[in-house]
């Protein structure tokens, strides 16, 4: 599936191998789950140092789009863990101010609202302690 | 990581003539380490000193922490070190499979693996007698006594030469099974491609000194060949800045080699009403034929 880099393009083989790895998988031949060759088995595919494949994999896990499971290797992370925590919790709050305006509308004030949100965690923490 | 091989102010003098002047090496456990340099820079005289084969003039140098100028410890350095020198002088009077079994009988750590893959993809003649081999075959069996053996350093003296490329790519991927098991790689190579392939570190020496150190990487990221053109004649001494390593001035324009700083030296260029400026990626072959210009 991979191609060989150009040693001599001017762009470090390891940046070659990054985006070859990221393109896979925005066309589709790679998807969440599918495992990456290990790193001596990619290293003697494409004739590169391994010490390459190890920075490639390692800075690619430090940006979300690996996961290294150790001992197992190298699997594309599922798109929920491409995205960073900061922005899944940004989208979250959008979506809690939009629920909070739309209870204001229905003409709940903010003690009632909060009291509801509270009850309902409350009831869904008992719940998810029963199932244990 | 700890250094495998370091040397300081390592010199060797054959009479008159200064082969290796003060080299400074560190090379780095589990890292491919390339040596480049012309015809007689001094890459065999510093891999004879380091090998115990020759002795320094003056400073000093390790392996893997042993004396290489001391007998008892070199002999340690050999027992973790497989070469393969330039000549590849191997026991002409021996078939290829005598000598496979005669080397293998001294390395307890001898890898049947690598042996039976090399005698394969070499297409090696065990039968055939060694004076008989061509260059090339003879290069492909002392390339397989070395990689066979199961050593912790391995030097090579020039590994690919008279090789055909697809046997180039076989002797690079053999290096790489190699590296992936944990041992580091130190050779000397006029291939610039092969360098460029598997190297992640480069030593370039000149006239017995090193002229460049540093990581595959950091010189495909940051060298540049920055061209430029003028509105009136430009001079060489206009281009003294930090990170520019060759300047070539002609009429209006100049030609300079960057090995960093280039975002400050665009600045300047453009300072000095630059009408165009190009920034282009350089490849190890043209920094290695701008050393060597600069100082002759």
């Amino acid at each position: 599936m991979f191609r060989k880099p150009n040693p001599s393009s001017g762009v470090p083989i390891y940046v070659q191998l990054k985006e070859q790895i990221r393109h896979a998988i925005e066309t589709g031949a790679l998807s969440a789950g599918d495992q990456l060759p290990g790193i001596r088995g990619m290293a003697e595919t494409l004739v590169i140092n391994p010490n390459t494949v190890i920075k490639v994999y390692r800075e690619l896990e430090q940006e979300g789009v690996l996961e290294i499971r150790h001992g197992l290797g190298a699997f594309i992370a599922s798109r929920r863990r491409n995205r960073s925590k900061t922005e899944e919790l940004q989208d979250a709050q959008q979506s809690v101010r939009e629920f909070v305006e739309t209870l204001k509308k229905q003409g709940l004030d903010q003690g009632e609202i909060r009291r509801l949100f509270e009850a309902e965690l409350a009831t869904d923490f008992q719940r998810s302690f029963q199932r244990r | 990581m700890a250094a495998v091989i370091e040397t300081v102010d390592l010199k060797k003098n054959f009479g008159e003539h200064e082969a290796v002047r003060g080299l400074n090496l560190s090379v780095q456990a589990g890292s491919v380490c390339a040596f480049l340099g012309r015809n007689g820079a001094g890459k065999t005289s510093t891999i004879k000193m380091l090998l115990g084969m020759v002795h320094p003039s003056s400073g000093t140098g390790s392996i893997f922490g042993h004396k290489i100028d001391n007998e008892k410890e070199s002999l340690l350095i050999r027992q973790k070190v497989a070469f393969v020198a330039e000549d590849k002088r191997l026991y002409d009077g021996m078939t290829v499979e005598q000598i496979v079994r005669f080397t293998k009988s001294f390395f307890p750590r001898w890898n049947d693996g690598f042996e039976r893959r090399l005698m394969e993809q070499f297409e090696l003649p065990p039968e055939r007698s060694i004076r008989q081999l061509s260059k090339g075959t003879r290069t492909k069996l002392a390339l397989l006594l070395g990689f066979a053996r199961g050593c912790e350093l391995l030097i090579l003296d020039e590994p690919t030469e008279g090789l055909d490329p697809g046997a180039i790519e076989d002797v690079l991927q053999i290096v790489v099974s190699l590296v992936a098991e944990g041992t580091t790689v130190f050779f000397s190579s006029h291939q610039i491609a092969e360098v460029e392939q598997i190297a992640d570190h480069v030593l370039m020496i000149d006239r017995g000194q090193l002229v460049l150190d540093a990581p595959m990487d950091q010189i495909t990221e940051q060298y540049r060949r920055i061209q430029a053109v003028f509105p009136g004649p430009v001079e060489e001494r206009d281009f003294r800045i930090a990170g520019i390593e060759n300047v070539r001035a002609e009429g209006k324009t100049v030609s300079l080699i960057a090995s960093h700083n280039v975002d400050s030296i665009v600045e300047h260029v453009r300072m000095l009403h630059a009408g165009s400026i190009d920034v282009v990626p350089l490849t190890l072959k043209e920094i290695f034929l701008g050393k060597m210009k600069a100082r002759s």
